[in-house]
């Protein structure tokens, strides 16, 4: 398949032979399982159980608390201990609610749905419905509930499914794994998805770092008339969404439109393998692989994890710390966050646990730009980060955001390559934050005034009424004394 | 928890640094300045060390009186390289005021007087080089005949101490041309550049730098090997010195077609005069070019014409200066209205069309 080329991007250290060599490993039951009831972008899911309930695996927690929601099943069998406030895996540290499962050591399955023995047989949208009552999120990172993204094919028609296995992230290699150990029941998951979508059409893009999960994903996928795997170049960020679509097809998606105006829906390879487990066997998504990775870890490696595993478990079972580390990130070190604790659960997002050294994070005390402009070349969104930059340091968003600020991807190319070691990246984030806030308030301020000019009319036409009923009535009584004057005259 | 949580990503750095950037520079100036070291003998080395040591005086100086730290400022190798390509462009047995001023101009009044490192509007060295030639013309246009260091005719360490420090005038070497001054002088006699072009080295010897001329515009294959290594080692990109060289090419290739006995040919631009060096050192300033590709082509393509028109129609001999300065005026300009394209908006910034949407 001919590619094409993307704008800027980086080489980075990949530092991925660290856990791609070894086999996905489960992890034993943890003590407790702490499930927040938001791992998904959306509304929050509400509980359907209460504490002290006896629950077994794959049994409904939680249910989807909207249109865009996603549900939270049990990923063993066991008591809820409670339902409480708990630290969020997310840099902020905020506490958010928990469902905490503590594990009867039995690992009962509940009754599940039965699996579909032919699910291209079936009504496309029954597929979608199995898909949002599995729980199913974007497992790239992005974690936007997969049902509804499965939904864009009613609304548009769509060419092609694109599988993303890019794994752009260095450290990384959980897809890697999925796509070696589980590249059948990725293919057929796949297949699903496309089926639910109307998209004739599978490409599988894995970046060509990755030979040995091109050659098992290519060699799963020859049965398939209408899968196609492409290797795509180890080019730093090919696995976002918008730039990966343009590798393939060469078209660019518009501002403010999705890939799904150009005919593609892009999932990601684990969301894959999850759909093949909800809809050939009723099993909701319960656990995923976690690469546990970074210079502190002692034996790091691929763990397939409950949901709600605690991240100081995951650390434990590869071997602990060997060295107390700079930085303890979820995700990749690139677009990853960093983690407010250890004491943390893994969710449905949780791509890779990293305890980076010192000497892995490479920090440094920011400079003075010097103007090199690799930044502005490498930045793969065509935006002038060097010039946002200064603009956001003096607080001026406008000029920030005229210059395309929120077109930014947030990849941290620019960050990575300068020589300055200025935190672009993190401008920009707070920049989109600021900005963001500053349009709800803006909204908000909109609505009030709204609110208060119908007030105000109502209160108007209220007194206008008023003061025409008085009148009227001194009328009506000045007629009446005129008569009777007029009587008495 | 040891870990910090105080910044968002990314967690993971390349290993580049400011330093790392300037130490490249540096080091692929050290071939031609050995070479024109050697080419000069001990007035030029002294003239090197005391501009070298001026700017670092002034650096210092600055920092102290604007309470700045110290470092990493003044080890990250910015100020070296600005007094070690405002040495180049001196001429190379030029008194020690001479490197001592210049160092005022271009760390002073051209780096620290619009804010240091990476706010200066013009490129330090070169402000410090005008500054000096039209304050100085004479001094600054002094050349020597090159004297080999232990070769006959040259000066010995205490008589290079004389002509740096002392006031050592008529010494023997004194009083050649560099090619462009010498070319600019006979076509104001009279004689065509075809016929005065006959007189100098040949093509291949000024490339080599046997021939009279600033400190480091002389060798121009050591400059020119020095300027490749910076485009392997991607410090620089080639937008800006192929533009460059390429416009200076061009017209002097094409209008020394139309009449040669008034134009100098192409090739005759590009192995004079500080070409190469303006190309790849100079020009390629990162505080002073514009930042994008685009841009960059423009703005290389201005230098060129500007060095062409000033060495051709000009008073000066020499152009590549003030054409660099000319142009960094215009840097902020170029950057304003040359952007990338943003990715699935036009240039304009709106977004882009679907196929299909008309």
């Amino acid at each position: 398949m001919k590619l094409f080329t993307v704008r800027g991007g980086i080489h980075p250290e990949y530092r991925k032979e660290r856990t791609s060599e070894s086999a996905i490993v489960a992890l034993p039951l943890p003590a407790a399982l702490y499930l927040p009831l938001q791992q998904h972008i959306g509304a929050p899911a509400e509980p359907v159980v209460e504490a002290g309930a006896l629950v077994k695996k794959g049994q409904l927690l939680a249910r989807a608390g909207g249109a865009v929601s996603a549900p939270v099943h049990a990923p063993t069998s066991g008591r809820i201990a409670s339902i409480a406030e708990m630290t969020a895996p997310h840099p902020s540290g905020l506490p958010q609610m928990t469902i905490i499962l503590e594990p009867d050591g039995k690992d009962e399955w509940a009754e599940l749905p039965l699996g579909l023995s032919d699910p291209f047989k079936a009504d496309p949208s029954s597929i979608r419905q199995r898909v949002a009552e599995a729980g199913i999120v974007g497992m790239g990172g992005a974690t936007f509930p997969s049902a509804v993204k499965l939904s864009l094919g009613t609304e548009k028609k769509l060419d092609v499914l694109l599988l993303n296995g890019a794994e752009c992230e260095p450290y990384l290699t959980c897809d890697d794994r999925v796509m070696r150990e589980f590249a059948e029941e990725m293919i057929d998951g796949a297949r699903i998805m496309a089926y639910a979508l109307g998209a004739p059409k599978v490409v599988i893009a894995i970046e060509e770092n990755k030979p040995q999960a091109l050659s098992i994903v290519s060699e799963a996928a020859a049965i398939q008339p209408n899968v196609e795997v492409v290797s795509v170049p180890a080019q730093y960020p090919m696995g976002s969404e918008r730039h990966l679509v343009q590798a393939i097809t060469g078209e660019e998606t518009p501002a403010r439109k999705l890939t799904a105006d150009l005919g593609i829906v892009v999932h990601n390879v684990a969301t894959a393998r999850a759909v093949h487990h909800a809809v050939r066997h009723g099993r909701p998504l319960t656990s995923r692989v976690v690469t546990v990775s970074g210079g502190a870890i002692a034996k790091p490696q691929n763990v397939e994890a409950p949901l709600g595993a605690l991240v100081s478990d995951l650390i434990e079972f590869c071997g602990g710390l060997s060295v107390p580390p700079r930085r303890v990130v979820n995700g990749g070190p690139m677009m990853g966050q960093p983690l407010p604790s250890l004491d943390v659960p893994v969710v449905k997002g949780t791509s890779g646990i990293l305890a980076l050294t010192a000497a892995e994070t490479n920090e440094h005390a920011t400079q003075p730009c010097i103007r090199c402009g690799t930044c502005v070349t490498i930045c793969p969104c065509g935006l002038v980060p060097v010039e946002m930059s200064a603009f956001i340091r003096k607080e001026n968003l406008d000029a920030a955001a005229r210059l395309g600020v929120r077109d930014c991807v947030s990849c941290g190319s620019c960050s990575y390559i300068c020589p300055a070691h200025i935190p672009l990246v993190h401008y920009f984030n707070y920049a989109k934050g600021r900005l963001n806030a500053l349009d709800r308030e803006a909204r908000k301020t909109d609505q009030i005034r709204q609110l208060v000019e119908g007030h105000n009319e109502r209160l108007e036409k209220q007194a206008a009424a008023k003061a025409a009923a008085a009148a009227a009535a001194k009328a009506a009584a000045e007629a009446q004394s005129t008569i009777e004057n007029r009587g008495e005259a | 928890m040891t870990a910090f949580n105080d910044k968002s990503g990314p967690f993971t750095h390349a290993p580049t640094s400011v330093s790392l950037t300037m130490a490249t520079v540096l080091a692929a100036l050290v071939p031609a300045t050995l070479f024109d070291a050697w080419l000069f003998g001990w007035p030029a080395i002294f003239m090197f060390v005391i501009t070298v040591g001026s700017c670092l005086l002034m650096e210092a100086g600055c920092l102290i009186l604007s309470n700045k730290p110290l470092q990493p400022s003044l080890s990250d190798g910015s100020v070296v390289l600005t007094g070690w390509l405002l040495a180049m462009s001196l001429p190379p047995w030029a008194p020690w005021w001479v490197g001592l001023l210049g160092a005022v101009f271009a760390v002073v009044l051209a780096k620290h007087l619009f804010g240091g490192i990476g706010q200066n509007v013009f490129n330090p060295a070169m402000v410090g080089r005008v500054a000096l030639l039209v304050s100085f013309p004479l001094q600054m246009t002094s050349w020597v005949k090159t004297a080999p260091l232990g070769s006959e005719g040259a000066p010995s360490f205490t008589q290079a101490l004389g002509i740096t420090f002392g006031h050592v005038t008529g010494f023997d070497a004194m009083g050649a041309a560099s090619a462009l001054g010498y070319v600019k002088t006979e076509l104001s006699r009279g004689v065509p550049v075809n016929v005065s072009a006959q007189h100098l080295p040949d093509l291949m010897d000024m490339a080599l730098g046997m021939h009279s001329g600033s400190f480091g515009e002389t060798s121009a294959l050591l400059i020119l090997a020095g300027g490749l290594l910076l485009l392997a080692r991607r410090i620089i990109s080639w937008h800006i010195p192929v533009s460059l060289m390429g416009t200076l090419f061009v017209l002097g290739t094409v209008f020394s077609a139309i009449d040669p006995g008034r134009y100098a040919d192409g090739m005759f631009h590009l192995v004079s005069g500080a070409t190469f060096l303006g190309a790849f050192f100079i020009a390629t300033d990162y505080v002073t070019s514009p930042v994008s590709k685009r841009g960059q082509l423009v703005y290389g393509f201005g230098v060129g014409l500007l060095t062409w028109i000033i060495r051709t129609f000009a008073g000066y001999p020499e152009g590549m200066a003030f054409a660099v300065l000319l142009m960094n005026a215009l840097t902020p300009i170029i950057d304003h209205h040359i952007r990338p394209r943003v990715f699935g908006r036009t240039y304009k910034g709106e977004p882009l069309p679907l196929k299909g949407d008309k």
